[in-house]
């Protein structure tokens, strides 16, 4: 009887192993024909001189720096606003509070693109003119800064009370047990969100391209425009959003698995 | 009940029930190091604690029980305002802190409930051990950053109690990777590292397992036995017996019964305590 038991257990695994390696191989088909499909159009279609790709490519291309820069730099400052937003929220001073909570409902109530085209073109009527880079840089941070706050604030809350009041029953005034327990424990959970966001960011950053800051969208669009060429170019823009935040998404899972496995050695109800 | 009723003011004198007479290993002559007087309080309209109070000599070891809901973890959470009582005061160790129905934020108050929690180490039901520190790490935490104390010394007295409670091995794990049992012992370790005057347990059992229970209990008995003085809320009878030189029985927010453990557990007279001690021999008698 025993035997028997094991023998169809294992032939039962077997041949589920066999089902999800059937299910994977049609998995990566689907995703291949898809390619190819859209490969075969464009090269029948559209009669794709690979000499006007060689020309506009490298030109596209020279955006990348200045698209991840403009990520880099506004990822930066969202961070430190969504901080400044999150304390406030979490403020027992109304001045703070409100402050911080209408930030987040007028920056996140408003469009992203109305907010940079403010920052671009309403701002000179009142004599204020910045460059494009910096307009580009406001925009997204400031947006950003405003859906950060919430999470923020949701990481900051999701830190046990229990963890609070035993940093108090030691003694530790408010600051301190901000600083030094719940602070550490929050920025575990908030450290993939921004990650997230990043990759997000990498995609709006395309709006600077309004402003006429030359990052991979305007190259795609100018290069193209010239020689009436833009669905070429703009294939070629979408590719390389699409490498960039397939690079970018692995490299956060990568964070966020390490900083999962850390919490499972570190972490737990404590 | 009126405002005026509830912001009645404390009694000047501590009342000290003629039941609280200081325990075995108490120096003769010895002032309380906890006096509580009048805790009273208000959740909203319920009443919690009708004026409790509770006297707490050095080298004692008393025990709160009662059933839940009593009020007993909110007393013993009173003693170091991780609850702020709404009438009554606290006095640990010579420092003095009265309730403030007004709740008044910061100042110089606030900083008198600091050093009383300096004074009054706290251990939890849940353990709240800090997860992303280590289990020194979580022991020289506050000696160093509320108490300025020196790491390397702070490391010294930290592995000391650690070996007292049987981790002395586990001083560089983080909680995740430690049993329930062990969490809690380093929950004490990590309390007895800010040398408290009084040490003060909520339940320390409750949330464990139920073969881990006994590890943690005779840490606490050994920590009785050398003179630590303990206030402990505790659902188990025979370590208060054990261990216990007095045991406050509390029902509806006061206490019923004071006494030792003989009278109170063993013998009681107040007809509360009775009925409570009657339906726990039944449970207990089935398990």
């Amino acid at each position: 009887m025993h035997e028997e038991a094991e023998v169809l257990a294992k032939s039962v695994a077997a041949d589920e192993g066999r089902r999800s390696r059937n299910w994977q191989t049609r998995f990566r088909l689907v995703w291949g024909g898809i390619v190819f499909l859209l490969i075969a159009f464009i090269l029948i279609s559209l009669n794709v001189e690979i000499s006007f790709i060689q020309t506009a490519a490298p030109f596209i291309l020279q955006g990348v720096g200045l698209t991840l820069l403009v990520s880099a730099v506004s990822i930066l400052f969202a961070t430190i606003f969504a901080i400044a937003g999150a304390l406030g929220r979490l403020s027992r001073s109304a001045l703070l509070n409100g402050i911080a909570s209408f930030y987040v409902s007028f920056f996140r109530g408003t469009p992203l693109i109305l907010q940079l085209l403010f920052w671009y073109l309403a701002l000179p009527q009142v004599g204020i003119v910045l460059d494009p880079i910096l307009c580009a840089i406001a925009a997204l941070a400031i947006n950003y800064g405003a859906y950060m706050t919430e999470i923020f604030r949701a990481g900051i809350q999701a830190v046990p009370l229990g963890q609070r009041e035993a940093a108090a029953a030691l003694g530790m005034a408010p600051r301190t047990a901000f600083l030094r327990i719940v602070a550490p424990q929050a920025f575990r959970i908030i450290v993939p969100a921004i990650g997230n966001d990043f990759v997000a960011m990498l995609k709006d950053s395309a709006l600077a391209s309004t402003v006429g800051l030359q990052e991979i969208l305007w190259r795609a669009r100018n290069v193209g425009a010239k020689e009436f060429k833009t669905l070429q170019t703009f294939m070629i823009a979408g590719v390389v959003y699409w490498v960039l935040t397939i690079v970018f998404t692995a490299v956060q899972n990568r964070i966020e698995s390490r900083l999962s496995a850390g919490d499972r050695n570190k972490e737990a109800k404590g | 009940m009126s405002d005026m009723k509830r912001l009645s003011t404390t009694p000047a004198t501590h009342p000290i029930h003629p039941a609280e007479t200081p325990g075995v290993l108490v120096k003769p002559g010895a002032e309380p190091v906890l006096k509580a007087t009048n805790i009273t309080k208000w959740f909203g309209e319920n009443h919690v604690l009708r004026g409790a109070s509770i006297t707490v000599w050095p080298g004692e070891t008393v025990c709160i029980l009662g059933r839940s809901g009593s009020g007993k973890s909110t007393f013993l959470r009173s003693l170091n305002f991780l609850e702020d009582p709404t009438d009554g005061s606290v006095e640990v160790d010579g420092v003095v802190v009265s309730a403030d129905p007004f709740h008044t934020e910061g100042g110089e108050r606030a900083e008198r409930i600091r050093e009383v929690r300096m004074r009054a180490g706290m251990v939890f039901q849940e353990f709240n051990l800090f997860p992303h520190l280590s289990v020194i790490e979580n022991c020289v935490e506050a000696p160093v950053h509320v108490k300025g104390m020196d790491r390397k010394e702070a490391e010294a007295i930290a592995e000391k109690y650690l070996a007292k409670v049987g981790l002395a091995e586990k001083r560089d794990e983080y909680p995740s990777r430690l049993s329930g049992g062990q969490r809690q012992r380093v929950a004490i370790a990590r309390a007895l590292t800010m040398q408290p005057k009084v040490l003060l347990f909520d339940e320390p059992t409750s949330a464990l397992d139920p073969t881990l229970v006994g590890e943690v209990l005779k840490v606490m008995a050994d920590l009785a036995h050398e003179g630590r003085t303990m206030i402990v809320v505790t659902h188990e009878m025979d370590f208060a017996h054990e261990a216990a030189d007095r045991v406050y029985y509390m029902d509806k927010g006061e206490f019923a019964e004071v006494g030792p453990p003989e009278q109170v557990i063993d013998a009681p007279k107040d007809p509360r305590t009775k009925e409570f001690l009657s339906r726990f021999r039944t449970l207990g008698a089935k398990k």
